[in-house]
């Protein structure tokens, strides 16, 4: 049991070797380590997942000691194994792992494999340091090493000639900055309301608050902290740099900025239940915030042609759904989609990536289609995870979603409206990038010929993650139709505050069935609608989207968001850099500071150069006259 | 009889000065360096003169002889020393002109 450390060591020692030795001793050595380390990783993982589900309160806590103390402050080096980081533990390892495997074919013929490798096992170490951390700092490590991790995967084809990529991961970056001060900020809060950063003791403390004491403080920190989950989860107004990161390879847009790092927001909200529980607020925001991210970016995903950038808009919308959960006090609904989601986004991703390596890189949706004949595993995959995601009766997304509208509803309508809305959306665009892909004629002919089904090392996690996919509904199918949503009960004691469907039945009623009814009906709907548009080529898109040629422009544009931010942030910033770097730099320190006192002292020097002339008659002659006029004041 | 030829100080002061108007003159005028360098040893040379005809005004002190031994033996080591320098130039340059040795300046 003690040797929980290990689990996240191995990748971390993966890293080490991949990025020293890597190179030296060849591709099959980096394979064997890459994948190898997350497989032990995720065996580990599975033994004290079981060992988790035997101790008393389903909660091991594992302390190596003091990590730094100060006065009073302390901060223990330790890890926390519980339902909730025991499932993102899995999460972690066991999708990581199906993405490395399909790393190994993906990234085959790419020259940097073993620095590939290296980030991708530096990555899982910092998700699991993140998710197992007992403490806030060492979360917050985790925090900043999967940004850190993210930027270098991102930029990871940095010397392409266009600077995409390493612009894209500077994106991310700094994004990321901004939300990591949040999380900073309300680290400060936390500790200077309970003088502790310990996970555990801050949600002790916190249940024996008395009412109206210091919420405004609490207000703050959990406010502080969903700036944070804004910045990492990709939420409004921070969402920016999640569609960029495309620029990515395909398996780091799975991993990274789909199955794992964009949740570690969510985790930290559901880690803090208690503390936003106590702060309605804070609660209010997020759900908000949730549902309108989820609606802004399912609409912006109808008109994207990068096939990734359909997945990734997608992305940004589910993690909207997400935190509208959250914000309605459903932290088990919330945390079940992030469960259901990392299945069917991570194989959405692998198997967008699969079709962009059949079609040596060609990712614009246009040029695609037919493709159905060519790859059945991929196409067959896709089906299912498109099913999912947009909610399809009986699969994974239909159950986890709906739990959320549900509860959304109970909060207020308009937010379950706006929940419904994107899902209609949703349902289109999934609908419409699946129809492009793999249906209809073959738009480009000459890609179409080459295209073929993937190696196995792509296609076996490709039908693991199907397989997940469908078979996460198991843990949770919802009350309302029969289930028991078995992850309520499983999660209680990680999240033993919050509002479960279950109870919201019992006690506000409602119709949960007739509300999953209406928005699934709506979505099949839009998706019927999807695929009509689409099934027989673009003509019939382009009259629909002429109709309306102003909405069109404006989807399709993202809303203009990256210009407006150009022209009220990012131009402001420059112009007073400018005045900075010509008024500052050039003319005070460099001029005046630098130029200047050299200017002189040339001036100066030339000036008295103009007596040596090289001569020696001339230097006597000075000299002599030099001695006369000694003479002269001395004898006067 | 003038002072100056009668063998009082003034005549070998007048002397000294004489000698140490026309080594400088040497050293100013004349670009060899040679001739320089003679100028130099006369104005040296003009100073142990008077040196001396001091000396022999105050009533003979027998340091100031000594002293000019002395001055006489370093002005020989000196004189070693500044012709093996010229030969030296003249090997490198192929000149002894002073004036077309001024490459030192900026």
């Amino acid at each position: 049991m003690r040797t929980a450390w290990l689990i996240p060591v191995f990748p971390f020692l993966g890293f080490f070797f991949n990025l020293l030795l890597g190179k030296r001793l060849g591709k099959n050595a980096v394979t064997a380590a890459g994948v190898g380390s997350i497989a032990l990783s995720f065996v580990l993982a599975c033994v004290l997942f079981v060992a988790m589900l035997h101790a008393p309160g389903h909660r091991l806590e594992l302390a190596y000691g003091e990590w730094m103390s100060a006065g009073a402050f302390s901060v223990p080096l330790g890890f926390v194994i519980d339902p909730l980081s025991g499932i993102m533990m899995l999460v972690i390892t066991g999708i990581g792992f199906l993405i490395h495997l399909y790393s190994v074919g993906y990234m085959g013929e790419d020259s940097g494999y073993a620095r590939f490798f290296a980030y991708m096992n530096l990555f899982v170490f910092f998700m699991l340091t993140l998710v197992m951390g007992s403490s806030l700092p060492l979360l917050f490590v985790g925090w900043e090493g999967v940004g850190l991790c993210s930027y270098l995967l991102i930029g990871y084809d940095y010397a392409q000639a266009d600077d995409v990529p390493a612009a894209a991961g500077l994106k991310a970056f700094i994004y990321n900055r901004v939300g990591d001060l949040g999380v900073l900020m309300g680290m400060f809060a936390l500790f200077a309301a309970f003088g502790t950063l310990t996970i555990g003791d801050i949600l002790l403390k916190a249940g024996h608050l008395g009412p109206q004491l210091g919420f405004g403080l609490l207000t703050f920190a959990t406010l502080m902290f969903f700036i944070g989950c804004t910045g990492k989860s990709a939420q409004l107004p921070l969402y920016m740099w999640l569609p960029d990161a495309m620029a990515g390879p395909t398996p780091v847009s799975a991993l990274i900025h789909a199955a794992t790092m964009v949740t570690s927001g969510i985790y930290l909200v559901v880690r803090m239940a208690p503390l936003f529980q106590m702060t309605p607020l804070t609660m209010t925001i997020i759900a908000w915030v949730g549902g309108l991210t989820a609606l802004f970016a399912a609409t912006i995903a109808i008109v994207q042609k990068d096939i990734k950038r359909v997945l990734a808009y997608s992305t940004v919308s589910q993690l909207g759904y997400m935190f509208l959960g959250l914000g309605v006090a459903g932290f088990a609904a919330g945390f079940f989609h992030v469960f259901t989601h990392a299945w069917f986004k991570a194989l959405l991703f692998l198997g967008a990536g699969s079709v962009i390596h059949a079609l040596h890189h060609e990712q614009n949706l246009m040029k695609m289609g037919g493709l159905w004949k060519k790859m059945p595993i991929t196409g067959w995959t896709m089906l299912i995870a498109t099913a999912c995601i947009i909610g399809f009766p009986g699969t994974s997304g239909f159950a986890s979603k709906d739990e959320i509208l549900y509860l959304a509803y109970l909060k207020s309508p308009v937010l379950y409206w706006m929940g419904v809305a994107g899902a209609c959306c949703t349902a289109f665009y999934m609908l419409r990038l699946f129809t492009l892909a793999f249906l209809g004629e073959a738009r480009d002919a000459r890609a179409f010929e080459h295209a073929h089904e993937s190696p196995a090392t792509m296609t076996l996690p490709l039908i693991v993650l199907a397989i997940g996919a469908l078979g996460a509904v198991a843990f949770g199918w919802p009350t309302a139709f029969g289930g028991s949503f078995r992850i309520e009960a499983f999660l209680e004691p990680s999240v033993s505050y919050g509002v479960t469907a279950t109870e919201a039945i019992i006690h506000h009623g409602g119709s949960p069935a007739l509300l999953a009814g209406i928005s699934t009906v709506l979505a099949l709907g839009f998706a019927w609608w999807g695929w009509s548009t689409y099934k027989g080529g673009l003509e019939v898109a382009e009259t629909r989207a002429g109709r309306w040629p102003f909405l069109h422009r404006l989807l399709e544009n993202k809303y203009f968001v990256d210009e407006g931010l150009a022209f009220i942030l990012v131009a402001p910033l420059r112009w007073f850099g400018n005045v900075l770097w010509k008024l500052c730099d050039v003319i005070f320190i460099d001029g005046i500071g630098v130029n200047l006192p050299g200017a002189l002292t040339r001036v100066a020097g030339d000036f008295t150069a103009l007596f040596q002339t090289g001569r020696v008659r001339n230097y006597v002659l000075t000299m002599g006259l030099g001695g006369l006029l000694l003479l002269y004041v001395f004898l006067k | 009889m003038s002072p100056l030829l009668s063998g009082a100080l003034q005549g070998y002061i007048a002397v000294a000065l004489l000698l140490f108007i026309i080594g400088l003159a040497t050293v100013l005028l004349r670009r060899t360096l040679l001739m320089q360098f003679m100028g130099v040893e006369l104005m040296l040379n003009a100073a142990n003169v008077a040196l001396l005809a001091f000396a022999r005004w105050r009533g003979g002190d027998v340091e100031a002889t000594i002293f000019y031994l002395m001055i006489i033996a370093v002005a020989a080591c000196e004189a070693a020393v500044g012709l093996a320098l010229v030969i030296g130039l003249h090997r490198m340059r192929g000149t002894t002109d002073a004036d077309r040795t001024a490459t030192l300046k900026q």
